[in-house]
């Protein structure tokens, strides 16, 4: 290939392809490309013959014929009349959700563990021990099955929650209640919604559009606010108060969204046999979130353990020594560099989970793989293009993924000169 | 002088104790459990945790079963002795089931062989974790491989040994063709050689012996296989694998070769972007579809490939890490010395690499282990679920949930912490430097 087009030199000779270092290279990308061609060509042969013999193409045409079966939870519109393609957005929606309320909850929970395990308190210490080593050695389906288990078995049937004595009560000061079909948890309504935005594939909730447009506005405003009055401080060295503008940017928005749009905070109630009121999550999913949240967890609370242990103790001497008090040591000058190291690692953590949350599998949790890769694959039996397909779902999440990571690298890459 | 007023003390007080709070373990509950108000809450919330884990489940522990036939008559035990409503473990289910969660559905007159193959792996690993063993003993771990698999599926013994003359071939071949075509066309021939061997010829040779000399064992299918043998031959095969394989995708990814570079990165990007679940499924489903017509391949052996290719492309990534954070001294004091690119990597760029990178190779192995679990999900019978099932689908054992969850979680956690804390240890060895 490139050794073909390079212009041979006057004293070019063929055997320096192989001898002359200058050359060898070009010798061995020629060779490996000719072996990975000929792996290539030998399965995709393979492929074609196969396929011809069994009759069939590669046809996506599936994805638009009514695909027929239910999902119990959908985050968008669906029935068994929606297409192929509708049922794949549905399983790679629920597979989003579940990894999103995973990585939330680990990263929270990591902290916390991570955090606890370098207490100087000896119990504490020795207890957050035992949590992530225990979690950490055994496989996550044991723990998707065991908890999933404790849901379905050990947990009360709703109509135990009934009567003057009942045998069972609802949790968490009397607002949830978990059996063992599903959990009910307190939920918001609106009394006057904004309705939906039809977009053609999906529709769009414009209440929720809203809250999360207020958040981030509210975010965005504090930070230019803090923005300003550093500028403030560094051109008159006195800092203005930020703190009342802070409050007012980060919850005023929200508060006025939730009073415009007539929130109503319902808590789920016993009505017959059935919890009505606030919203019924399927125990799939709460059981699917919670072990792996709790595995995943402990992962994160080794990298943050190994993050804040890894900044040599100088650093926060140095800062006393300065006349940091402790909050701004931590702050300015431990966590800048703590959150270096502990960052890459915690967004593979991230990557990790999204990708175990394919385990749903083992509770019925029909997620991305149990749709597309699941019910589609085997009502079509197109397993060749469905499993693409999974394959490309999974690598576009896994790829963004660690573009973002990429991105946040570069960012707080330490400038070496 | 004469009697003078002063008091001087002629013998030395004892020593006395210090103060109760300042010594033993009152200081020591002072200094760890109740250094201020926040750690005495954290305390007591421990405390109250630990001691309420031990009130809920002790009982339950206390209250074993373990020797019954079925859980209803485990039910009967713990009636009869305890009362009535009261709850205990039924371990006799393992007890009972013991042989299954061992070895799945193996016919239970060859189960002299998987345990003679378990044993012989640890003959076979002796020369590589111990340095005082003698070196000959290397040709014992070198055709293991064949052996065990001979032991474990049965069958006539010329497939593995043709199998294994493919790498015999490779060598010889590289051996003549050094002299004649150099460095690569030996390297080409060593890899051209033996794939030619193993599809072309190896299957008509291991006919024509088997017909000439016939030396065979019974025969076990694969879907026999379960429990913790499957988990073994899953998690060993994978980790002794993939291990070369990941160094070598490893060098690719730091190479300068343009094209070897993107390969490697690519292939190591795609298996690290999919869950390993979409793999099996592929294996199970899929992987007839890219062989010739009329292949029937081992359906272990494609899980096995499968967790292998997985598992490798992880452990290219922490040996890149490795590679990374050796100074940039040590390649070129290596180049300075003359040496080629393989006998630096060999030399001086690997065992550095690869010495830094253990605890992330280990972790790697501990995932490879754990996930073995996953394979229950293309219908082989694995120790948690597979089995599991297969023993609750039974009428005696139906309704048992938490003594096999517990049983076989335990084992898994035995094996992951015992290879955790060996890495821990062999960290420590290795370790030169003296800080």
């Amino acid at each position: 290939m490139a050794a073909v087009s390079d212009e041979p030199k006057a004293s070019f000779r063929l055997s320096m392809l192989i001898y002359d270092t200058r050359y060898r290279s070009f010798t061995i990308q020629f060779v490996v490309l000719c072996l990975v061609m000929a792996g290539a060509g030998w399965l995709i042969d393979n492929l074609l013959r196969n396929l011809s013999a069994l009759g069939r193409g590669v046809d996506f045409g599936f994805l638009t014929s009514r695909s027929g079966y239910d999902i119990s939870q959908t985050l968008v519109e669906y029935t068994n009349d929606s297409t192929h393609a509708r049922a794949w957005l549905i399983g790679l929606l629920n597979t989003l959700l579940v990894a999103f309320l995973g990585c939330v909850a680990a990263t929270i929970l990591g902290i916390f563990a991570g955090v606890l395990r370098l207490s100087k308190n000896w119990l504490v210490a020795r207890i957050m021990t035992v949590y992530v080593e225990v979690f950490r050695n055994v496989p996550l389906l044991l723990w998707i099955l065991m908890i999933y288990a404790i849901f379905t078995d050990v947990l009360p049937a709703p109509n135990a929650f009934r009567g003057e004595n009942p045998e069972a009560t609802m949790s968490l000061f009397g607002t949830a209640a978990f059996t063992n079909r599903y959990t009910a948890v307190p939920w918001v309504s609106f009394t006057n919604s904004a309705g939906w935005l039809d977009l053609g594939v999906v529709w769009i909730s414009l209440d929720l559009t809203l809250i999360v447009g207020a958040i981030v506005g509210g975010f965005l405003t504090n930070r230019f606010l803090i923005k300003r009055a550093a500028t403030i401080q560094e051109a008159t060295g006195k800092r203005p108060a930020t703190w009342w503008q802070s409050i007012l940017a980060l919850f005023g928005p929200i508060i006025v969204v939730f009073l415009a749009l007539g929130a109503d905070f319902e808590v789920p109630e016993l009505k017959g046999f059935n919890f009505v009121g606030g919203l019924q999550v399927s125990n799939s999913l709460v059981a699917l979130w919670l072990a792996l949240t709790l595995y995943t967890a402990s992962y994160i609370a080794e990298i943050v353990r190994a993050g804040i242990n890894a900044i040599n103790k100088g650093q926060s001497e140095a800062a006393f020594a300065l006349g940091l008090r402790p909050g701004r040591t931590m702050n300015l000058v431990i966590l800048p560099q703590a959150l270096r190291v502990i960052i890459p690692p915690l967004i593979s953590q991230y990557l990790n989970l999204t990708k175990n949350s394919s385990l749903a599998i083992a509770v019925g949790y029909l997620d991305v793989r149990g749709t597309l890769g699941g019910i589609t694959l085997n009502q079509t039996g197109r397993g060749l293009e469905a499993m693409l397909l999974l394959m490309l779902t999974y690598l576009a999440i896994s790829l963004t993924i660690s573009a973002g990571m990429n991105i946040y690298n570069r960012s707080v890459k330490l400038k070496e000169r | 002088m004469t009697n003078s007023a002063f008091y001087v003390r002629k013998e030395m007080l004892p020593q006395s104790p210090p103060p109760a709070r300042e010594a033993g373990a009152i200081k020591w509950a002072r200094e760890n459990l109740f250094s201020s108000p926040l750690n005495a809450i954290l305390t007591l919330a421990g405390v109250f945790s630990v001691l309420w884990l031990f009130w809920e489940f002790t009982p339950w522990f206390w209250r074993s079963v373990w020797h019954a036939n079925t859980l209803a008559e485990c039910r009967d035990i713990i009636t009869a002795a305890y009362g009535e409503g009261v709850t205990g473990a039924c371990w006799a289910v393992i007890k009972e089931r013991w042989p299954q969660y061992l070895f799945g559905f193996y016919p239970s007159d060859l189960y002299w062989r998987p345990v003679l193959a378990f044993i012989l792996m640890f003959v076979a690993l002796a020369p590589i974790l111990f340095t005082s063993v003698p070196r000959k003993m290397l040709w014992f771990t070198m055709s293991y491989p064949a052996l065990a698999f001979w032991l474990l599926w049965g069958g006539s013994i010329w497939i593995p040994v043709v199998a294994m003359a493919g790498f015999a071939i490779g060598y010889l071949a590289a051996k003549v063709a050094l002299p004649v075509g150099g460095a690569i066309g030996a390297t080409i021939l060593a890899i051209v050689a033996p794939v030619v061997w193993w599809v072309v010829l190896a299957g008509a040779v291991a006919d024509l012996l088997d017909q000439i000399l016939p030396i065979a064992i019974e025969g076990v299918r694969s879907r026999e296989f379960g429990g913790f043998i499957l988990a073994f031959t899953i998690g060993v095969t994978g980790i002794v694998a993939s291990l070369p394989l990941g160094i070598l995708l490893a060098l690719g990814r730091q190479s300068d070769m343009f094209l070897v570079h993107k390969f490697a990165v690519g292939f190591i990007e795609f298996i690290r972007g999919v869950p390993l679940i979409t793999l099996l499924f592929t294996a199970s489903l899929l992987l007839n579809y890219f062989l010739p017509p009329g292949t029937d391949f081992d359906i272990i052996l494609r899980v096995i490939i499968m967790v292998t290719l997985f598992a490798a492309a992880y452990i290219a990534e922490v040996i890149r890490g490795g590679l990374a954070a050796l100074p940039k001294g040590q390649y070129e004091a290596a180049d300075s010395l003359g040496l080629d690119y393989w006998k630096a990597t060999r030399l001086i760029i690997m065992p550095q690499a690869l010495k830094i990178s253990i605890p992330g190779i280990v972790s790697t192995f501990i995932g490879l282990f754990k996930d073995t679990t996953l394979v229950v999900f293309v219908g082989l019978l694995d120790p948690l679920k597979g089995i599991t099932d297969a023993v609750r689908a039974t009428t005696d054992w139906k309704g048992i949930y938490w003594e096999p969850y517990i049983f076989v979680g335990s084992i898994f956690f035995l094996i992951c912490f015992g290879m955790s804390r060996y890495s821990m240890y062999l960290e420590r060895k290795l370790k030169t430097d003296h800080r």
